[in-house]
């Protein structure tokens, strides 16, 4: 089990730290574990993480080997057990065939089982059916001393509610059981609108998200003035079978997501990413997208993972990097949510689209960053002049209007802004330090924001 | 940590008194930075320097430290993490001027400034290094000389250190790039300071604030080398390979 020190950064590029590598399978973590010195061990997924919570900079990173053929589904109960290590990609295409879908679905497949939980992540149906920690039955984990114990919601539940959002910092997720969602069909039946305001848009998805399973709205960032908060909202259902036509229901769950191209490792050409050119694709993808549109049939790729059809395309940004900011503000704070995208409209970053969802109930999980509010994602090139004053301002609005940051996307924020953000946090630290009271869990992101002190 | 802006949260001064040093420090506090420790050999005067950096959410800790003291550099370098964590960004600004050309007839004298200059700087940049190599990430700056690019009789034994400075830190630094450390060493000319307070400045002389700005951006930028100001680069290559008899007789002070 050879480890390689080596340098890992998040989705973002922006942070890279050196760390001692190691790929192992779930039986031989415990060994692997014994190299593990004063700088602590952290699992690492796909790394899609934007900023530095898997990467554990000095100390030792594993990287969990498994593959989907070893998930056993139990399509009776419409569960699968899958080893952490496999991604969402894997799993698709190997329950979408027998009519099971992810009961959550980021915006890419390229996510592990064990990150999902660790980052407790969303999709586009969090207003009804919340985050993915709510539909995992049990977790087998790793513990610091060397244990292995099955947590779930009625076992040792403050441990799996601390291990749901706990960043990696509990223990090491082998495996997990997944409550799936049954589907008839491979296709996606969506309504696509095109809303000319921030007024519009919050008052259509308030109205008429609960009409739909998932629901998301891409919002043009550089739009200003009337047309603020300009977007294209789309929102559907799985189709069901009758909903097909004749030559989509020969094979009604075909499921074949592909990459069509990879950005190559070189830097965009200087200004070719630059305020007018992101402007321009911005105004021609709210211009090209129908004024309302029912019932299209899509595929589970188009609707739910877009971006993956380009691979790497995080490199777009060039070497700088990126950060995404995303944020949660209660329902009541839309004024803070329109101050935040006219300060990043006002900025002239060269942001492509961003996103704005609407949450439902937050989960149990201390750490989960879901609550009942707004939630908007903004991607922005690291190199943007002012960068810093318009991020550090913005956690004021944001923290003061009662709203937090999300630790899988977060690489700015400070201590004492996710000590406002997660009131909860103190409670989640004392199980974690119940069960790792040496330290032996540690990233990047913990050092940073001081999650383990 | 850095953040992904590369705003460092824990900054360590090595010459906590020293102006640029200074000036750096507070070109790079922002929002995220968390803790600054002033190393200096006169505590007293570093407590001054802290009290005009101190502000609600930073702590500034003054601890003693002597460059002139190579012997107890490692141990210092610990007693800073064991304080204070990782230390995402050291500063070595810490050196000595001498007294011109008085100093290269005074054995005792050069000893002293070589030691401090060149040993001390090397020994606390090598401690400082490996505790970046354990973490895994971190930055050093790392206060060079324009004076060590071509050495004048005026001030031989300053600018050789310099010189020797110079050298051992680009060296080091195109090592530590494989070990997820950045290292840039900043050339300044002459800076109005504390540390040339009476000297006669120099063509192109600059300011701490200025030689921090350059600083800042070259970290920014991830650049290995800045000078300050940046015209200097083209002033001393041509002065480098200026004849010998030529640059004697050049009126550099």
């Amino acid at each position: 089990m050879p480890s390689l020190r080596r340098s890992l950064a998040g989705w973002g590029l922006t942070n890279p730290t050196l760390a001692d590598v190691v790929e192992v399978p779930n039986h031989e973590v415990t060994a692997a574990l014994k190299e593990t010195g004063e700088r602590g061990a952290l699992v690492r997924g796909l790394g899609r993480s934007y900023g530095d919570a898997a990467q554990n900079a000095g100390g030792l990173v594993l990287r969990l080997l498994g593959a989907a053929h070893q998930s056993v589904l139990d399509p009776a109960r419409g569960t699968v057990t899958v080893p952490a290590g496999v991604s969402i990609d894997e799993l698709l295409r190997v329950i979408v065939p027998r009519g099971f879908f992810v009961p959550v679905s980021p915006g890419t497949r390229f996510v592990t089982i064990g990150g999902a939980i660790a980052s407790d992540i969303h999709g586009k149906n969090h207003h009804g059916e919340g985050s993915f920690g709510n539909h995992v039955e049990s977790i087998t984990m790793l513990l610091a001393d060397g244990s292995q114990v099955v947590v779930g919601p009625h076992q040792r539940p403050e441990l799996f509610w601390a291990t749901v959002g706990g960043m990696g910092l509990t223990g090491v997720i082998l495996d997990a059981t997944v409550r799936l969602i049954r589907i008839e069909t491979s296709r996606m039946t969506v309504d696509t609108t095109r809303v000319p305001d921030l007024d519009t848009l919050l008052a259509a998805m308030t109205a008429g998200d609960d009409d739909y399973r998932y629901s998301v709205a891409w919002i043009d960032p550089q739009a200003k003035g009337r047309s603020l908060g300009r977007s294209v909202l789309g929102r559907g259902d799985h189709a069901t079978l009758d909903q097909l036509g004749p030559k989509d229901a020969i094979d009604p769950l075909v499921y074949n997501a592909r990459q069509l191209v990879t950005m190559p490792p070189m830097v965009p050409p200087m200004g070719v990413i630059n305020h007018a050119t992101v402007a321009a694709f911005n105004e021609l993808w709210y211009r090209k997208a129908p004024r309302h549109r029912e019932g299209e049939l899509q595929s589970i790729a188009t609707f739910f993972h877009p971006l993956d059809m380009v691979g790497r395309w995080n490199r777009i940004y060039g070497a700088g990097g990126m950060l995404q900011y995303q944020i949660v503000v209660p329902f009541g704070a839309e004024e803070t949510l329109r101050t935040v995208i006219e300060r990043f409209a006002a900025s002239g970053t060269a942001s492509f689209l961003a996103v704005l969802k609407r949450f439902g109930p937050a989960s149990v999980a201390p750490l989960s960053f879901p609550t009942p509010g707004w939630t908007l994602t903004m991607d922005v090139p690291a190199a943007t002049a002012g960068l810093s004053e318009l991020l550090h301002g913005l956690d004021h609005l944001v923290l003061d209007a009662g709203g937090r940051h999300y630790f899988a996307k977060d690489s700015v924020t400070t201590p004492e802004a996710v000590r406002r953000g997660y009131p909860r946090l103190a409670e989640w630290k004392a199980v974690r330090d119940s069960v790792d009271p040496t330290g032996v869990w540690r990233s990047d992101l913990s050092r940073r924001l001081g999650l383990t002190d | 940590m850095n953040n992904a802006l590369g705003e460092p949260q824990t900054l360590l001064l090595l010459g906590g008194t020293s102006d640029i040093g200074l000036a750096i420090v507070r070109e790079l506090l922002s929002p995220a930075a968390r803790t600054v420790i002033l190393a200096c050999r006169n505590v007293d005067k570093g407590e001054i320097s802290a009290r005009g950096l101190r502000r609600d959410g930073l702590t500034v800790d003054v601890m003693h430290f002597d460059g002139g003291a190579p012997e107890t550099h490692e141990a210092f370098v610990a007693d800073v993490a064991r304080a204070h964590g990782d230390i995402d960004l050291a500063i070595v600004a810490f050196a000595q001027l001498g007294d011109g050309e008085a100093t290269s007839k005074d054995v005792s004298g050069a000893v002293e400034l070589a030691t401090v200059n060149f040993t001390g700087a090397v020994s606390s940049t090598i401690a400082v290094a490996n505790r970046l190599r354990t973490q895994g990430h971190g930055g050093i700056v790392v206060l060079s000389s324009v004076a060590g690019e071509r050495v004048r009789s005026a001030n031989a034994v300053y600018g050789a250190t310099k010189a020797g400075f110079d050298g051992f830190a680009q060296g080091l630094g195109d090592e530590l790039a494989k070990e997820g450390v950045h290292l840039l060493v900043v050339r300044p000319g002459f800076v109005h300071s504390a540390m040339t307070e009476g000297v006669k400045p120099a063509p192109f002389a600059t300011t701490p604030e200025t030689v921090a700005k350059i600083t800042a951006k070259g970290l920014r930028n991830g650049r290995r080398t800045v000078w300050a100001p940046p015209i200097l680069r083209v002033v001393f290559s041509v002065l480098r390979h200026m004849p010998g008899p030529v640059w004697r007789r050049l009126p550099l002070g």
